[in-house]
């Protein structure tokens, strides 16, 4: 859901293990969304999800694997 | 992706997203860990009912996919209050602005913590009325640049934990948008408490508030929400006043029992009539 942020930086400055920077790439709406930059690092916390106001970003675990997350365009 | 999806998507009006609150505006975060405490709780959809009055606050009453009613500015208290007394299996929850619970409908407000009304209300408390341009709440700190307050507002704000608590909520808690995890317990949490449940989210307003006075945008503000905030549960309500940028105490103020309004009602009644009180099975309208 990468067409919903609105850049605000939640996600990136409160994931526990800092997986996110905004990105230099545009939206739609001109934001730069934010994108995984230490994938090994997430541990499916939902935190960036609890935080983003433009519910455009969440994260989760994936059964039997190393963890992952939702990315803004995966949502 | 396929089988994984955000937790708040199904609580959502999605064709109505983008939603038009502001970047980093605290809003939505609400929303998220409102969403999550209806997960946690289990709570029975069908026998939720959402009432918003107006203000940006009162947006949430458009975008939730739940049975949403948008009142008018003031009233989300009395029209819930209906709500629950004609359907008493309803869980009822009111989800507004602080000038819309507290100035407009303060009176409401004081009367239904008084009378026990069992409704959850939580309130968003950006501490101005943001949707008509930025003016001065009875939640705005003193000193405050506004758009009704040019030079600083002079007046004293309403401590809310305080007011509900002297009037009678059952349930006080006081969190920020920074404190997802602790705002969503304490929504499930009230959940399962008969009475009148406060949850207050202090909550960044970055395009009226924080910019008029210079602190910043939504990010700065979760920041110093982090920094600033101290966890207290129990404090003492008259010790949780806030100013512009000191220390935010949060936690849950309050959690005590006492009856409800309709436990109360129907206590009076038996009372009252003695024999000739006949006690309906089922008081739902349908
Ligand atoms: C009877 C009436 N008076 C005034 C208004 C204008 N009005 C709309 S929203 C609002 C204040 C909203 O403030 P708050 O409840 O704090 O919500 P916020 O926008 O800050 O989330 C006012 C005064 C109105 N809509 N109706
Ligand atoms: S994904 Fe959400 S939290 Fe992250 S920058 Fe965009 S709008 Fe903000
Ligand atoms: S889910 Fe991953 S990216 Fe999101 S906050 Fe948790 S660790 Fe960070
Ligand atoms: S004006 Fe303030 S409260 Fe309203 S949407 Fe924008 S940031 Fe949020
Ligand atoms: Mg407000």
């Amino acid at each position: 859901m990468v067409e919903r942020c609105k850049a605000c930086g939640f996600c990136v400055e409160f994931c526990p293990t800092k997986v996110l920077a905004l990105s230099s790439a545009f939206n739609s709406k001109g934001y730069h969304p934010p994108h995984v930059v230490n994938p090994e690092k997430c541990s499916g916390c939902d935190l960036c999800g609890m935080y983003c106001p433009d519910f455009a970003i969440y994260g989760y675990k994936l059964p039997n694997a190393a963890p992952q997350k939702g990315v803004p365009d995966e949502g | 992706m396929s089988d994984f999806t955000n937790p708040v998507e199904p609580f959502l009006r999605t064709d109505r997203m983008p939603h038009i609150w502001c970047p980093g505006c605290g809003i939505g975060t609400t929303v998220n860990c409102f969403a999550r405490a209806l997960i946690e709780s289990k709570i029975d959809l069908e026998s939720l009912a959402l009432v918003s009055g107006i203000g940006c606050t009162g947006r949430v009453a458009g975008y939730v996919k739940l049975d949403s009613f948008h009142t008018t500015h003031g009233r989300a208290i009395p029209f819930a209050t209906g709500l629950k007394l004609a359907n008493p299996k309803l869980n009822v929850v009111v989800y507004s602005g602080d000038g819309d619970l507290s100035a407009i409908g303060g009176n409401h407000l004081i009367h239904a913590a008084r009378r026990n009304i069992d409704l959850k209300v939580i309130c968003v408390n950006n501490l101005i009325y943001a949707m008509t341009g930025g003016q001065t709440a009875p939640t705005t700190p003193s000193h405050a640049i506004t758009s009704t307050s040019p030079y600083g507002s002079c007046e004293p704000a309403f401590n809310l934990p305080h007011l509900v608590e002297a009037a009678g909520a059952v349930y006080v808690a006081r969190w920020t948008t920074f404190h997802v995890r602790q705002l969503a317990r304490s929504i499930a949490e009230a959940f399962n408490k008969k009475g009148f449940s406060f949850i207050e989210v202090i909550s960044p307003c970055p395009t009226l508030f924080q910019r008029r006075n210079k602190l910043g945008d939504g990010l700065d503000t979760m920041k110093y929400y982090k920094e600033k905030s101290k966890v207290k549960h129990g404090a003492p309500t008259s010790e949780v006043g806030m100013t512009m940028t000191g220390e935010i105490i949060v936690g849950k103020f309050v959690d005590r029992d006492r009856p409800d309004y309709q436990t109360m009602a129907r206590a009076q009644l038996a009372e009252s009539l003695g024999d000739r009180f006949v006690e309906q099975a089922e008081m739902v309208c349908s």
